[in-house]
């Protein structure tokens, strides 16, 4: 049985925006019955240019209904150009996460919306030729190259599961590896710039990361911390517990809680302590 | 939640008087049979009982059955005792719907340089006897068909198909998990040099299987140890699990009326009333020459994990040959080598009942499937209210 969140269970039994708009102004349909999911996305802009309402209709299992219908709510109220930033992460992200087999199911969605953005824009999507890896699925090189560099995956295992491309008879693992050598060697040369992280994911993910890493390790030891603010990059957090009197607590903010932060978060942080 | 378990062909519940068989021997007569007092050896002659009871519903004697430790087990030690005692011979026959433990056996064996012919299968499920004949050659050393399908129920023409591979001095195989106690098995009567079976499948234990090995077949052992099982199989008998076995195997033969006359009764009337209230619904494979407690009906433009999750809010068990099911990403290799069309295969989904099923849990499936089917193609893009698109 898959480990599903609830909030994917949630969305797929009670999902949200099901069905066609008539005379939408975005639409897109992706994927294919034989390859056992599908999707057809639309959408209609009001006066402003925001995305009023949008709809899906799915075929596929339950992580490929809950990814659809999670990725129309999320653009409902966003201008295109907004919608056009979601990543398939952030749709995983949304339903707090899929099993790694199934983040296939939030590349579908993310590849619907991209098609139905370009068709409201009136601007094809890709050039004419594009090179079939996987022939079982369907799958083309720019797509398994643009997982691959976007979720930094670096097996063929991974590919398959975010693209599905490998998943059928496997002929095309040795082609896979081969692009997923050759992303990796561009990738290092010049080093990719990190996703700007918007203020609230910063915040989210800093207290994601000291509610799991952090403080756990430090209760251990009898000690805790708290997050106070944060201001740019400062991460502004009170110690407490056995950590308020100890004479070493400043070493462990910026060995140990300053280490982390930047490992998980973002390089160019800084832990200050502050007075609560 | 009560469970509605009609996933029998995955496992099976453990029979209330084989657990209570089997609890004794944990804490109390838990010696060793092989040891020289009397603690052990009153548990080796309930082991002989349960050989015995095992031989009786195969057709066979005592001293053909060695216990392994599952049907997988059996499996590989029947296909490589092959090979081992004709080591000029490098064919394999098998098909290609057999269980994981002998297509991926044979696939790996294949790797190995060994030459496997997997024979194809029609539409029902059936493979081409003629087929059979010519892939027959003197280089194999043995042929493996499964007597009945796990996802559909299918029953092969093994008694043939065993009298042909003797005739030609060739070892025949089969696995026969699902078939031992839903259908009639006399091995006497039969050419059939080996044979596996699975506790777990019949109301026993999961941990414990059989390996049938005729008399005269030669034989070499897969699992090298201690004396036990005459030498064929190294390992302290898994004694608690053994005697249940034996008293699974004299309960399914009590039953087996029931199996195909009450069970199969209920199989019936859930399958018809399916496919009578859903429409674009179909039953995959031969539906005469099957196991009476297994239905796979496949619904049309929906897709089968989404079938088992909600049914799953009630607490129905099944399974699907989906392929988001099958943990891979294609559907199951069962359904693809019959020619089932994508539009049905990605929405299979298999019943299989047991004799603990009810009239009760039949009426409840009945009530609750078809407004999930109803749901599931309101949700597909193939499906436009009320018909396919």
């Amino acid at each position: 049985m898959w480990d599903y969140t609830d909030k994917v269970k949630d969305y797929f039994l009670n999902p949200r925006n099901v069905g066609e708009i008539e005379d939408p102004d975005g639409v897109a349909e992706v994927g294919s019955i034989a390859c056992g999911d599908a999707l057809k996305l639309t959408f209609k802009l009001d006066e402003n240019g925001r995305i009023k309402e949008a709809k899906f209709k799915t075929f596929g299992c339950a992580s490929a209904i809950a990814s659809a219908s999670a990725m129309t709510e999320m653009i409902k109220g966003m201008t295109v150009e907004e919608a056009a930033k979601i990543t398939n992460q952030d749709i995983a992200s949304f339903l707090g996460g899929l099993p790694q087999e199934k983040m296939h199911c939030s590349v579908l969605g993310r590849e619907a919306l991209e098609r139905a953005i370009s068709y409201y824009k009136g601007t094809p999507l890709r050039a004419e030729e594009e090179k079939i890896i996987c022939e079982c699925f369907g799958v083309t090189q720019q797509e398994i190259e643009r997982a691959i560099r976007e979720n930094r995956l670096t097996t063929v295992e991974e590919v398959t599961n975010y693209t599905k491309a490998g998943g059928g008879c496997g002929n095309c693992h040795p082609l896979i590896q081969e692009i997923i050598d050759k992303v990796h060697s561009k990738l290092s040369e010049t080093p990719p710039e990190r996703p700007k992280l918007s203020n609230i994911k910063k915040i989210k993910m800093i207290e994601e990361t000291l509610e799991r890493e952090i403080r756990p390790a430090l209760k251990h030891d009898g000690g805790d911390i708290e997050l106070v603010d944060v201001v740019g990059n400062r991460v502004l957090v009170a110690t407490r517990g056995a950590c308020a009197s100890c004479q070493a607590s400043n070493q462990t903010l910026k060995n140990f809680v300053e280490v982390k932060l930047r490992e998980l978060v973002l390089p160019e942080l800084t832990v200050e302590e502050v007075s609560a | 939640m009560k469970p509605v378990y009609l996933d029998n062909n995955a496992t099976t519940q453990v029979a209330p008087e084989v657990l209570e068989a089997m609890l004794p021997y944990f804490h109390e007569l838990y010696g060793n049979p092989s040891s020289m007092h009397s603690f052990g050896g009153q548990v080796m002659k309930q082991v002989r009982k349960a050989r015995e009871q095992i031989a009786a519903i195969l057709g066979a004697s005592p001293e053909e059955i060695i216990f392994t430790s599952c049907g997988t087990e059996s499996d590989n030690a029947a296909i490589r005792s092959a090979l081992a005692s004709y080591p000029d011979k490098r064919h394999i026959v098998t098909s290609r719907v057999e269980h994981p433990a002998i297509r991926a056996l044979c696939a790996h064996l294949a790797s190995q340089g060994y030459r496997v012919t997997e024979l194809p299968v029609d539409s029902e499920g059936h493979f081409d006897m003629e087929q059979y004949r010519r892939a027959l050659t003197a280089d194999t050393a043995i042929v493996s068909l499964m007597w009945a399908n796990n996802e559909t129920g299918v029953i092969f023409p093994i008694e043939k198909a065993a009298q042909m591979a003797r005739e030609r001095n060739i070892l025949f195989h089969t696995d026969a998990v699902q078939a031992v106690g839903k259908i009639p098995i006399n091995l006497a009567d039969m050419c059939i040099d080996m044979l596996s079976l699975s506790g777990h499948k019949l109301h026993a234990p999961k941990g414990i299987g059989v390996l049938y090995v005729r008399k005269g077949t030669k034989f070499s052992p897969f699992i090298i140890g201690g004396h036990q099982e005459r030498g064929r199989r190294g390992g302290t008998e898994a004694t608690p699990s053994i005697i249940g076995l034996g008293v699974a195997a004299e309960l399914a033969a009590e039953k087996m009326n029931i199996e195909n006359t009450y069970v199969k009764g209920l199989r019936d009337r859930l399958e018809d009333t399916i496919l009578k209230t859903v429409e674009n619904t179909r039953v995959n494979g031969d539906r005469i020459n099957r196991l009476p407690n297994t239905s796979n009906i496949s619904f049309e433009f929906v897709e089968g994990e989404g079938i088992l999750l909600m049914m799953d809010e009630y607490g129905i068990c099944a399974s699907s040959g989906s392929a988001c099911t099958s943990g891979s990403l294609q559907p199951s290799h069962v359904l693809r080598a019959m020619g089932v069309p994508f539009t049905m295969a990605h929405g299979s989904i298999r019943f299989s009942l047991s004799v603990y099923n009810t009239d009760e849990e039949i009426d409840f499936i009945i009530e609750k499937l078809p407004p999930i089917i109803d749901t599931l193609r309101s949700m597909s893009p193939y499906w436009k209210i009320g018909k396919a698109c």
